[in-house]
C-alpha cells in the first residue's frame, strides 16, 4: 500500500535518527573529565547532540527523498512542479518551534555556566602566568612570598580559583581535562574556577596564538589527594612573589591580594647558584623550555643546557660565563645548530635583574662543568 | 615610447610604482632628517610608506582615476564612448574597462587565482602536520602560512568572488545596462590585486610573512617583524575595495531597477547582494580601524595596545578583539548571504516550482542583517572581557539560528514536489544545503557558553568554519558560477566533468573536515605546527583527504578552461529561468539590453502557466497579463 509522501518522509527521518543518534552518542568525544566542570559540560554536548541529531537527519532525509522521489524523469524535460508559494501555517512552525528550542537551550546553557562559575567555599587562589613560551604557577603563601613552581598541582576535590596574568601577549590557560579555558591578558587579572576531581597527570595548553613558540607552550596539571599536595606544597621553597608584567618600574598589573612583591631593580641578595637555580625552575621560566639534569628540567624547545652550553661556548669563542650571559640577553645572537632563531624571548635583559642574571649564569656555570 | 609612458596603461603604471616609491622613500628620509632620527635611511619605515604610496600611484599610473583628474583640474573630460566595453581577447581583461561583465569575470578569475594559492598554503600546512614533530617548516613560517591562508581566502576569494558574480548577473537581474558608478567599480576591482599581491609579498620580508592568524590579535601584532605591516595594509585596500562595491550594489539597486521591478519582485540574489551591500559598508569601517590602530602601534608607537607603557598602564588589549570581530562578525554574512541568493536562483531554476515563502526568505535576510551586528563578542567568550557581556551574545547568537533555519526549511520546502533536474549546479546547491546545515548546527552548539568555553580555538573552530565557509559559501560559489558559466562565458561546460568535480569534492571535504570536530573536542588546539601523538592517525587520514580535496580542483579548472575555449556554444536560455539576464543572449550584448524591459510578475513563477517575469516593451506598451495575478506582489 502507498503512503503519502509525508508519511514515508517521516518514516525515513525517524529511521534515521534511530541509526545516527546512536552513533553519535557512543563516539569517545571527550578526553579524560578530571573536574565537576566537565561532568556539567560533557552533559551538556551530549544534551545537544540529541537535539542536533534529527534535525540534521531531518534535513538530509528531504533532501534526498526529494532527490530520490521528485527527479526529473524521462520525459519530463518541460515539466515544472506545482506553482506552491507559500504555506503560512507551516512557516509560523517553523519560526516558532526553533525560536522555543532556543529558549530551553539557552536557559539551560545559562545553568550550566552558573553552576561552573559560582564561587565555592574554601577556595584555593593559584596564579597563573603566562609569558612566551612558558607558564608558571604561584600559590601564595605570605604577603609578598609565593611558591612557584612550573608544573601545577592540585588537590583532588578543593575548588580552585586561577588568577591569570600575561607578562607579554595573550596567551589562553586551557586544561582539556578540566574543560576549560580563559585569556592570559596582559594588564589585566582574569578569573577562571575549577574542582578537581580526579586523581592524575593532564595536559596545560596555550591556546591562543602567542609567536614562534606557541606550539610547544605547554605544561602538565597534577591532580594529587588533599595530603599529597600538602607535603609538595611544604617541600617547595617559598620566594619573593613574581610581578605580572615587564613594567621598570616593578610591581604588577592591577594587584591581587596578596599584593605581589616589586620583581624590579631593587631585588636584594647577592648572585649566587643557588638563588640561580630557584629562578632557572621559577620565576625565570627557564626550565619549561629548557632540559637542565639538575634542575630537574626536561623542557623540549630550547637546547638541553647541561650538555650544549659547553660545546656551544667554544664555537662561539667566547668564556663560559660570557656565553651563558649573552644567551640570556641576547639570545639570537648564538643560535645551537638545529635550532630556529627568534623562538627564545629577548626580553630577559629586561624582565630580569642584573642580580638574577649574574646568579643564573653563577647556576649554569657550576652545573655544566 | 614616450606616447606609452604618458597614456594609462601598464607602462605609465610602472613608471609610476618608480615614482611611488622614490616619494616614500624621500618622504622618509625627508621626515627623519628633520626629526633628527638617526639614521635617516630606516628600511622598517621606508617599506611601511611605500606599501602605502605604491599601489596608489600604481592605480593612477594605470588610470583608474584620469577622468576624475580631468574633471578635478577643470580640463575637458574624455566622455566615455563605450568603445572599450566588452572583451574581445584575454589581453583586454588586462586593462581598466568600464563594462560591469568585463569586471565581474575579472573579479572572478583574480578571485579563483587566490583561492588556488590560499589552497596551495594549506596543502602546505596538511604536508606539516601529516605527523606530529616538525617536518618541512619552521614554527614561524607555519604561523605565517595560515595566516596568509585565511587572510587570502577570506579578503581575496570569498568577499570578491560574490562581488564579482554579483557585479556580472546583479545589473542584468534588475535590467539595467550597467552598475551605477562604473569608473568606481573598476576601481574597486583593480585594488584587490593590490591587497592579494600585497599579502604574498610579506613572504619575501625580512623576518617571514604576517604570522598573527587573520584575526591579528593585539599585542601579537603590534609586536612581530615587518611583515605584518603587509597584512596591516593589504586588509585596507581590499576593505577600501569592499566599500566602494557595496555602495555601487546598493546605489545601482535602488535606483536602476527596470520599470515595474519593484523590491518584492526582485530575484533573491539581488535582494541577498541589497543585505550583503548594507552589512559591507556599516561594518568594514571597523576593521579598518582595528588595522589603523595595529598600523599606528607598530609604525609610530601609539601604544594603543601596551597594557605595561604609560603612567596609567592603560593600553586596552581586548579593545582590539572588540573593534575586529565587529566586523568579523558581520563578515562572516558578508561571506554568506550571497551563496544565499545564488542557491535561492539555482534550486528555483533546478525543482522547477517556486521558492517557497519568497517574502520570507527576503525579511530573514534583512533579519540578519540587524542581528549579524549584535552577536560578535561571542568569539570572544574566552577573551576575558566582562563575563556578563557572554550571556546576552549567546542570546542573539542563537536566535539568528532562526532567520538561518527559515531559509534552510523555505529551501526543502523548495525542493518538494518539484521537478529536480540533478546537473552539476543543483548537487553543489544540494550539497551546500547539507553542509550548511551541518557547520549551522555546530554554529549553534558554540553558541552555548560552557561548551564554547572548552571548544574555543581548538580543531572544533576550525571544522565549524570550514563547514560554513567551504561546506556552505564555496559550494554555493560552485553552484553558482556553474549556474552563470553559459551566461558569462557562451559556452556550456561538460556536466559529467561538474559532477565528477562535485563527488570528489563533497567526498573529500566531508573526511577532511568531519574528523576536526572530533579531535577538536579532544582537545587539540588549531594554529599549531606540532601536535600530541595521540591525534596522530586523525591527522594523517585528514592531510591526505585535504590533498584529495586540493586535486579535485583541477577538474574544475580543466572544466573552465577547456569548455571557456571550445565548449558547444549556450543558448540564451539554456536553463528555462525567468530571471531577465536568461533573456537575452549568451553573452549579453554589451549594453546588456536592445530595449529597457518592463518587469510584470514575480521572478520565479515556474509551473504557473504562461508567466512571464519581464517582457521588452515600454511600459505603456506591456498591458498586465492574466499571470499577474499570482505573483507576489503587484505593486
Amino acid at each position: 500500500m502507498r503512503k503519502h509522501p509525508v508519511v514515508q518522509l517521516l518514516l525515513i527521518g525517524a529511521i534515521g535518527t534511530a541509526i545516527g543518534l546512536p552513533i553519535a552518542l557512543a563516539i569517545p568525544w571527550f578526553p579524560a573529565q578530571a573536574a565537576t566542570q566537565a561532568h556539567r559540560i560533557d552533559t551538556l554536548y551530549h544534551v545537544l547532540l540529541i537535539v542536533s541529531v534529527p534535525i540534521f537527519v531531518g534535513v538530509l532525509s528531504v533532501v534526498l527523498y526529494s532527490v530520490w522521489k521528485f527527479r526529473m524523469k524521462p520525459g519530463e524535460e518541460g515539466k515544472d512542479g506545482p506553482p506552491i508559494h507559500g504555506n503560512t501555517r507551516l512557516e509560523v512552525v517553523w519560526t516558532a518551534a526553533p525560536a522555543i528550542l532556543i529558549v530551553a537551550l539557552c536557559t539551560y546553557a545559562y545553568t550550566v555556566l552558573h553552576a561552573n562559575e559560582v564561587t565555592k567555599p574554601g577556595e584555593r587562589t593559584v596564579n597563573v602566568i603566562g609569558e612566551q613560551f612558558a607558564w608558571y604557577f604561584t600559590y601564595p603563601s605570605s604577603p609578598g612570598k609565593s611558591v612557584v613552581t612550573q608544573q601545577l598541582y592540585l588537590p583532588k576535590g578543593q575548588p580552585v580559583v586561577f588568577k591569570i596574568h600575561s607578562r607579554d601577549v595573550i596567551h589562553e590557560f586551557f586544561v582539556p581535562a578540566f574543560r576549560l579555558q580563559l585569556a592570559a591578558v596582559p594588564g589585566i587579572t582574569t578569573t577562571l574556577r575549577a574542582t578537581p576531581d580526579r586523581l592524575g597527570v593532564y595536559s596545560v595548553v596555550c591556546n591562543q596564538l602567542c609567536g614562534n613558540g606557541h606550539a610547544t607552550m605547554r605544561a602538565t596539571v597534577h591532580v594529587l589527594t588533599p595530603a599529597a599536595f600538602q607535603a609538595w606544597l611544604a617541600k617547595q621553597p617559598v620566594q619573593p612573589s613574581p610581578g605580572y608584567s615587564f613594567s621598570s618600574t616593578g610591581g604588577g598589573a592591577p594587584a591581587p591580594a596578596p599584593a605581589p612583591a616589586p620583581s624590579g631593580k631593587a631585588g636584594n641578595g647577592s648572585a649566587t647558584a643557588a638563588a640561580g637555580k630557584a629562578i632557572f625552575t621559577g620565576s625565570g621560566g627557564c626550565g619549561a623550555c629548557h632540559t637542565l639534569a639538575d634542575a630537574g628540567t626536561t623542557g623540549a624547545v630550547g637546547p638541553n643546557l647541561g650538555i650544549r652550553l659547553v660545546p656551544d661556548a667554544k664555537k662561539r669563542g667566547l668564556p663560559l660565563a660570557a656565553f651563558i650571559n649573552e644567551s640570556i640577553t641576547k639570545p639570537n645572537a648564538f643560535i645551537a645548530p638545529g635550532y630556529p632563531a627568534g623562538v627564545m624571548p629577548q626580553t630577559f635583559g629586561q624582565t630580569l635583574t642584573a642580580t638574577q642574571i649574574q646568579s643564573l649564569v653563577a647556576y649554569l656555570a657550576s652545573v655544566t662543568k | 615610447m614616450l606616447i606609452k609612458l604618458r597614456a594609462p596603461g601598464w607602462y605609465r603604471a610602472a613608471l609610476f610604482d618608480v615614482i611611488g616609491f622614490a616619494f616614500a622613500f624621500g618622504l622618509v628620509v625627508l621626515i627623519r632628517t628633520l626629526m633628527h632620527e638617526h639614521p635617516v635611511l630606516d628600511g622598517y619605515a621606508i617599506t611601511t610608506v611605500a606599501l602605502i604610496a605604491v599601489p596608489l600611484f600604481f592605480l593612477v599610473g594605470l588610470g583608474v582615476a584620469d577622468y576624475w583628474f580631468y574633471w578635478a583640474a577643470g580640463k575637458r573630460t574624455r566622455p566615455e564612448d563605450h568603445s572599450a566595453h566588452g572583451a574581445r581577447t584575454w589581453r583586454d581583461y588586462f586593462r581598466v574597462n568600464t563594462d560591469h561583465k568585463v569586471i565581474g569575470i575579472q573579479y572572478v578569475v583574480t578571485s579563483f587565482f587566490f583561492l588556488l594559492i590560499g589552497g596551495l598554503l594549506a596543502m602546505l600546512m596538511r604536508a606539516e602536520l601529516a605527523q606530529p614533530g616538525m617536518q618541512f617548516v619552521t614554527p614561524e613560517q607555519y604561523n605565517g602560512l595560515f595566516s596568509v591562508h585565511a587572510s587570502l581566502l577570506i579578503f581575496l576569494f570569498v568577499i570578491p568572488v560574490f562581488a564579482g558574480l554579483a557585479n556580472f548577473v546583479l545589473p542584468l537581474m534588475i535590467g539595467a545596462p550597467d552598475m551605477a558608478f562604473p569608473r568606481l567599480n573598476a576601481l574597486s576591482f583593480w585594488l584587490l590585486p593590490i591587497a592579494g599581491l600585497m599579502m604574498l609579498a610579506s613572504f619575501l620580508a625580512p623576518g617571514g610573512s604576517f604570522a598573527s592568524g587573520w584575526t591579528a590579535y593585539a599585542p601579537l601584532s603590534t609586536s612581530l617583524p615587518l611583515g605584518q605591516t603587509f597584512f596591516t595594509l593589504a586588509v585596507q585596500f581590499a576593505g577600501a575595495s569592499s566599500i566602494a562595491t557595496a555602495l555601487n550594489f546598493l546605489v545601482t539597486i535602488i535606483t536602476m531597477r527596470a520599470p515595474g521591478m519593484s523590491f518584492f519582485r526582485m530575484p533573491l540574489l539581488v535582494w541577498a547582494n541589497f543585505s550583503t551591500s548594507l552589512l559591507v559598508v556599516i561594518a568594514t569601517p571597523f576593521i579598518a580601524a582595528s588595522q589603523f590602530f595595529v598600523l599606528l602601534d607598530r609604525a609610530l608607537g601609539f601604544q594603543f595596545f601596551n597594557a605595561f607603557v604609560g603612567a596609567g598602564k592603560n593600553g586596552n588589549v581586548i579593545m582590539y578583539q572588540h573593534v575586529f570581530w565587529f566586523y568579523s562578525h558581520p563578515a562572516v554574512y558578508i561571506m554568506m548571504l550571497p551563496g544565499f541568493g545564488i542557491i535561492s536562483e539555482v534550486l528555483a531554476v533546478k525543482a522547477r516550482k517556486p521558492i517557497f515563502g519568497y517574502r520570507m526568505m527576503a525579511f530573514s535576510l534583512l533579519a540578519i542583517v540587524v542581528l549579524g551586528f549584535t552577536v560578535w563578542a561571542h568569539h570572544m567568550f574566552v577573551s576575558g572581557m566582562a563575563p556578563w557581556i557572554r550571556i546576552p551574545m549567546m542570546v542573539t547568537t542563537a536566535i539568528i539560528a532562526i532567520p538561518t533555519g527559515i531559509k534552510v526549511f523555505s529551501w526543502l520546502a523548495t525542493l518538494w514536489r518539484g521537478v529536480l533536474r540533478l546537473d552539476t549546479p543543483m548537487l553543489f546547491a544540494l550539497g551546500f544545503l547539507t553542509m550548511f546545515t551541518l557547520g549551522g548546527i555546530s554554529g549553534v552548539m558554540l553558541a552555548m557558553i560552557p561548551f564554547d568555553i572548552h571548544v574555543s580555538a581548538t580543531y572544533f573552530i576550525v571544522a565549524h568554519i570550514h563547514y560554513v565557509l567551504f561546506g556552505g559559501s564555496l559550494f554555493t560559489i560552485f553552484a553558482g558560477v556553474y549556474y552563470w558559466f553559459p551566461k558569462m562565458t557562451g559556452r556550456m561546460f561538460d556536466d559529467r566533468l561538474g559532477k565528477l568535480h562535485f563527488w570528489l569534492t563533497f567526498i573529500f571535504f566531508n573526511i577532511t573536515f568531519g574528523p576536526m570536530h572530533l579531535i577538536g573536542i579532544q582537545g587539540m588546539p588549531r594554529r599549531v605546527a606540532d601536535y600530541a601523538q595521540q591525534f596522530a592517525t586523525w591527522n594523517l587520514i585528514i592531510s591526505l583527504a585535504s590533498f584529495g580535496l586540493g586535486l579535485s580542483t583541477l577538474v574544475f579548472l580543466y572544466n573552465m578552461v577547456a569548455s571557456w575555449r571550445g565548449g558547444p556554444r549556450a543558448a540564451a536560455n539554456p536553463w528555462r529561468a525567468l530571471t531577465l539576464e536568461w533573456q537575452v543572449s549568451s553573452p549579453p550584448p554589451i549594453f546588456n539590453f536592445d530595449a529597457v524591459p518592463t518587469v510584470v510578475g514575480g521572478p520565479y513563477e515556474y509551473g504557473v502557466p504562461g508567466a512571464v517575469h519581464g517582457i521588452f516593451k515600454s511600459p505603456a506598451e506591456a498591458r498586465p497579463t492574466g499571470t499577474i495575478a499570482t505573483s507576489p506582489t503587484p505593486e
